[in-house]
């Protein structure tokens, strides 16, 4: 292609929307919609999924030791579990550290109670190690794992809340790939109509392109850099708004519900965008160039 | 140059819009097409752009045969035919030069090419002065003159004329009657479609009528009789 060519194209393709304005407007509005949509849906899955992953981090598994073990035990064990790809970190309490922890709990303001078992730890047998997942559905195999290893002498889970969280994780994805399909169906069944409207008003266009020896990319390219240009309009407008609306609201429901950021945390925005951003412009961009390549075939028949 | 064997040509109903028809026409002819409405001559003006193929026969452009050219050779085919309708086929949103020039861009011309032959061409058909207009902005028979333009500016071998007077005045009519017959002084085929018999008479050029998809006269320059 020649470079003239080229910049014919692309400057048919800016003249198109600009000629056609009304359609370009209802398809970038089209557009802007579904992004919108699809931008809010996955802030708040980003969200939940955060959430979510913040509660499993808090789930420990921990591992007692065998009566009378030897430091160089306990170190072995935790070289072994440290290998382990299901684990994110573990923590060595010793028993006197287990003690001090009970009694911050316990005997709180009557600490001269607690003086009596100065010389006795009640808790000696209670060094363990407490253990963190990167993935809570895997609980169940590192259970098993420690039970095996030698000098552990006890393993404790809580397997209720692990299931729910594991569960509760695999319902989020399950909605998102849901809605996000769904939202992409619509979004593409939307921007063909409205580019099937746009082509047939200049189905008469075509034709003479065609009977004066344009070829079928000659005819197209203006097309598609219209449908990429509608796509990039229509998910960069979306995108801003959302940007501006996230940082609000979540500014908003901290101050105005200051219970529910005790119970969670917002993702910062630059953190959900640094994602949001880069798949809505290929998603605006994919629709607006698959959709106007698709449909203008049908009219390239001359 | 062009030459037609045997060629018919039936839509879905079964009926020929063509029948059996056999042409032959030189390099740098002037030839009128003449028939009633319905009689076939669009339909073979389609099968020559290669719009349409033939149910039947074999139609040779510059030893060509039609038939044999495959879907993605069709552009480069019909940029050396150029093509003149009756309802002129300009591209509204855009002005004179640039109705002109998009037969360049078509072919991958050079913007420099097309700066030095646009106003050429427009000077021929007597519009350079009107360069800027929008087609709205002019008469039918300037109209009619840009797409003669458009269809000239690649300099094809063959010029194909369906109808191009058939929205014009008797004046506008003439004239553009003149400049096809200077286009084909310059060696240019041309082929005329047209129901204007008063045209054809006074044009004394080469006359095929069709009636119902069948050629039924191919008179020469000079064959002719008074009462034709």
């Amino acid at each position: 292609m020649r470079i003239s060519s080229f910049f014919y194209t692309l400057k048919q393709g800016f003249k198109n929307i600009w000629s056609n304005r009304l359609f370009s407007l209802a398809s970038i509005a089209t557009m802007a919609a579904c992004i919108f949509m699809f931008g809010i849906f996955f802030s708040l899955a980003t969200n939940f999924q955060a959430m979510v992953k913040s509660a499993e981090e808090g789930v420990a598994v921990t591992a007692f030791f065998d009566e009378g073990i030897t430091e160089d035990q306990i170190e072995v064990i935790g070289d072994k579990i440290s290998k382990r790809a299901e684990v994110a970190n573990y923590v060595y309490v010793s028993a006197d550290d287990a003690w001090n922890e009970f009694k911050e709990i316990y005997f709180k303001g009557s600490e001269d109670l607690a003086e009596g078992f100065a010389e006795d730890n009640p808790l000696a047998n209670s060094a363990h190690y407490e253990i963190y997942l990167n993935d809570v559905s895997m609980q169940d195999a590192l259970v098993t794992y420690l039970e095996s290893i030698d000098g552990v002498r006890k393993v404790n889970h809580s397997e209720v809340a692990a299931n729910t969280l594991a569960d509760f994780n695999s319902l989020i994805s399950y909605v998102s790939i849901g809605i996000i399909m769904i939202l992409l169906a619509v979004s593409t069944f939307l921007i063909s109509n409205t580019v099937t409207i746009g082509i047939s008003v200049r189905r008469e266009e075509i034709a003479i392109m065609k009977l004066i020896g344009a070829t079928d990319y000659f005819v197209r390219a203006p097309f598609v850099v219209e449908g990429i240009l509608i796509g990039l309009i229509g998910s960069a407008l979306p995108l801003a708004l959302l940007y501006v609306l996230y940082s609000k609201v979540v500014v908003y429901i901290a101050g105005k519900f200051s219970f529910l950021s005790n119970m969670m945390n917002f993702l910062p925005v630059n953190e959900v965008f640094r994602t949001l951003v880069p798949v809505a412009l290929i998603l605006g961009v994919g629709i607006g160039f698959m959709g106007s390549r698709i449909t203008i075939h049908k009219h390239l028949k001359v | 140059m062009i030459k037609l064997e045997h060629v018919s040509k039936s839509y879905s109903a079964g009926i020929p819009a063509l029948n059996d028809i056999n042409l032959n026409i030189e390099e740098g002819e002037f030839v009128f097409i003449v028939g009633d409405s319905g009689s076939g001559k669009s339909t073979l003006i389609k099968l020559l752009l290669k719009e349409l193929e033939p149910t039947e026969g074999t139609i040779t452009i510059n030893g060509k045969d039609l038939h044999k050219i495959r879907r993605k050779q069709i552009p480069r085919y019909r940029r050396n035919v150029g093509v003149v309708f009756q309802d002129f086929r300009l591209l509204k949103d855009r002005n004179v030069y640039e109705n002109v020039a998009f037969a360049q861009r078509v072919v991958g011309a050079s913007n420099r090419k097309i700066k030095s032959s646009v106003p050429t061409m427009l000077s021929m058909v007597g519009l350079a002065a009107k360069y800027k207009s929008l087609p709205r902005q002019l008469s039918g028979g300037e109209q009619q003159r840009v797409a003669i333009a458009r269809a000239l500016v690649n300099e094809p071998k063959i010029l194909l004329a369906d109808e191009p007077t058939g929205n014009l005045d008797n004046n506008n009519a003439w004239e553009i009657m003149r400049l096809l017959e200077e286009i084909n002084k310059r060696g240019t085929t041309v082929l005329v479609v047209t129901h204007n018999m008063q045209i054809v008479q006074e044009m004394n050029k080469r006359v095929i009528k069709i009636e119902q998809g069948v050629l039924v006269k191919d008179e020469l320059p000079g064959d002719r009789n008074d009462e034709d």
